[in-house]
């Protein structure tokens, strides 16, 4: 009872001083080890012998199939908008020209692969999160373990791969969309062929346009996967749990997307000069 | 080796007593300051209903979870069909598991499968298994609980009962040698508990199996026991048949009787 008490002042005296961003710290980095030793438990359960193939493929399907409409939509109008802003500008220094080229180089760099995995984020990875933080909570996941079956292996790696092969996948489909997009935008102005518009945006797109963009979109994918199943396998405090998971997965993963991203302008701009 | 890969299980017996489905010797189990099992030595007969009773919180289903080590005990040895359970591989460990079903208190059905496909799942590592196999077995275990019309529903569209019978067609399907059940008739009607507890014992009776089951209800005890322990403050402090326990001379143990 004495330790208790003990405790308990110890804690009443660090709520009221500075120490408090230290506590915030050391869970912050427990957070950070715990995901770290997660995504390394992956890596040996993604390479031990029987893969799922049926539940990855039913996995990608989902988060595939169900972004597709929100992707299609978000890539078309930052397309068109982006365009629409872009030519009053470009109008003035007399560079209307460059439009095409501009928007494409925009979109497959940056604004396609990066919304494209906000996108996903919010919608895949919050339904990883709260999945799988139910089945937790209602011990379906012990379930599976008492049944012989490797739960993590079965829901945790099926996830993730299905996430670092569709988010791709869907960035390329954004980049489509959102060219498509800007050419609507162009006509809204003037007339160009789509022939020609097309001819004028992959004039100015080069490998190292392409390449990087893409090959960042499976990290997207690998961090959206990860941070989902992550939040949702370690589930706690029932029902509150759940909506928690569903929730953190989203902030974390969108957070990490955007230092993924600034991880890789920095690596692409040391290949590039 | 994959976990889910059948292995054969090495003859690391270790029981001196054949007689035994489990055996447990000075489990102890604490979280944080909180000692829940203290010292709980006991054993289960094969082809026996053991009963566990007890008051909430004293420890019954971490006892039944260590059995299968979704807990791991601090101490003590345990040993379930001449395997020490402690002394096995996880590969070993999970072929284990296969011959030990575990009814879940809330019946932990897959929300995202239906019927058909709960049934199926335990049964997707049996290679030897053909498809017709596999339905036939499926459709044979809804046969014994009575659901076999219930194959294409969700788990969603069932009622609580429907639910708990199915969480232990789901249990049967691989015809294991242990059950462990944990609370199987809470929150059922007086009916269906007592449907539930038939079922119970005729699933002992037809398949021989052995059998640990958690529960407060006094009416399940007397149908499914052929022996009853009851826990308190983390120990064993009584066993015996349902009538001996009901005239036993301590009140404590008296009153879970009246």
């Amino acid at each position: 009872m004495a330790r208790h008490n003990l405790y308990d002042s110890e804690d009443e005296i660090s709520e009221k001083t500075p120490k408090i961003p230290f506590r915030h710290l050391k869970s912050f980095f427990l957070e950070v080890s715990l995901i770290t030793s997660f995504s390394f438990e992956f890596f040996r359960q993604l390479f031990r012998k029987g893969f799922e193939f049926s539940e990855t493929a039913k996995q990608s399907y989902k988060i595939g199939y169900n972004s597709l409409p929100l992707v299609a939509i978000t890539g078309f109008i930052m397309g068109l908008v982006l365009t629409m802003q872009s030519q009053p500008t470009l109008k003035n220094f007399g560079a209307e020209a460059w439009l095409p080229a501009m928007v494409g180089v925009s979109l497959i760099r940056e604004i396609g692969p990066v919304i494209t995995a906000l996108i996903c984020a919010g919608k895949s990875g919050s339904g990883i999160g709260a999945e799988l933080a139910s089945m937790k909570v209602t011990e379906q996941i012990d379930a599976m373990e008492v049944s012989g079956t490797n739960p993590f292996k079965y829901l945790v790696v099926t996830r993730v791969v299905a996430s670092m092969l569709m988010i791709p996948v869907l960035a390329v489909f954004a980049d489509a969309i959102g060219i498509f997009g800007s050419y609507i935008g162009v006509n809204l102005y003037g007339d160009i062929s789509f022939r020609l518009f097309i001819v004028q945006v992959f004039e100015k797109v080069e490998f190292m346009d392409i390449f990087p963009a893409f090959i960042k979109t499976f990290f997207f994918g690998f961090a959206i996967g990860i941070i989902g199943t992550y939040k949702g396998y370690n589930a706690e405090n029932g029902t509150e749990g759940v909506g928690y998971s569903a929730n953190s997965s989203v902030v974390i993963a969108s957070l990490l997307i955007f230092i993924i991203d600034l991880m890789a302008v920095q690596i692409t701009s040391l290949f590039s000069y | 080796m994959d976990r889910n890969t059948e292995v054969a299980v090495p003859e690391k017996r270790t029981s001196v007593n054949d007689d035994f489905a489990v055996e447990i010797q000075h489990l102890k189990k604490s979280f944080g300051d909180l000692h829940v099992l203290k010292d709980v030595n006991l054993t289960v007969r094969k082809g026996e209903n053991l009963v566990v009773l007890g008051k909430s919180g004293s420890g019954k289903s971490v006892l039944i979870k260590c059995l299968v080590q979704l807990i791991e005990p601090d101490e003590g040895k345990l040993v379930i069909l001449g395997n020490d359970v402690s002394a096995i591989s996880n590969d070993e460990l999970n072929v284990l598991r296969k011959k030990i079903g575990f009814l879940f208190q809330s019946a932990a059905l897959y929300d995202s499968m239906t019927v058909r496909e709960n049934l199926e799942f335990p049964l997707r590592d049996q290679k030897k298994l053909s498809a017709q196999d596999k339905e036939n077995l499926v459709l044979e275990a809804l046969k014994s609980v009575g659901l076999s019309k219930a194959i294409d529903k969700m788990p969603a569209e069932l009622s609580g009962g429907m639910r708990k019978r199915l969480g232990l067609a789901r249990t049967l399907i691989l015809k294991p040698e242990i059950i462990l059940y944990d609370e199987p008739t809470t929150g059922l009607d007086p009916v269906t508990a007592k449907d539930i507890s038939k079922l119970i014992l005729e699933v002992q009776k037809k398949n021989k199996t052995s059998s640990i089951i958690i529960t407060h209800d006094m009416q399940c005890a007397r149908i499914t026991a052929n022996r009853i322990v009851v826990f308190k403050d983390g120990y064993c402090v009584a066993e015996g048949t349902y009538n001996e326990l009901e005239n036993a001379d301590d009140p404590w143990v008296r009153s879970f009787f009246q």
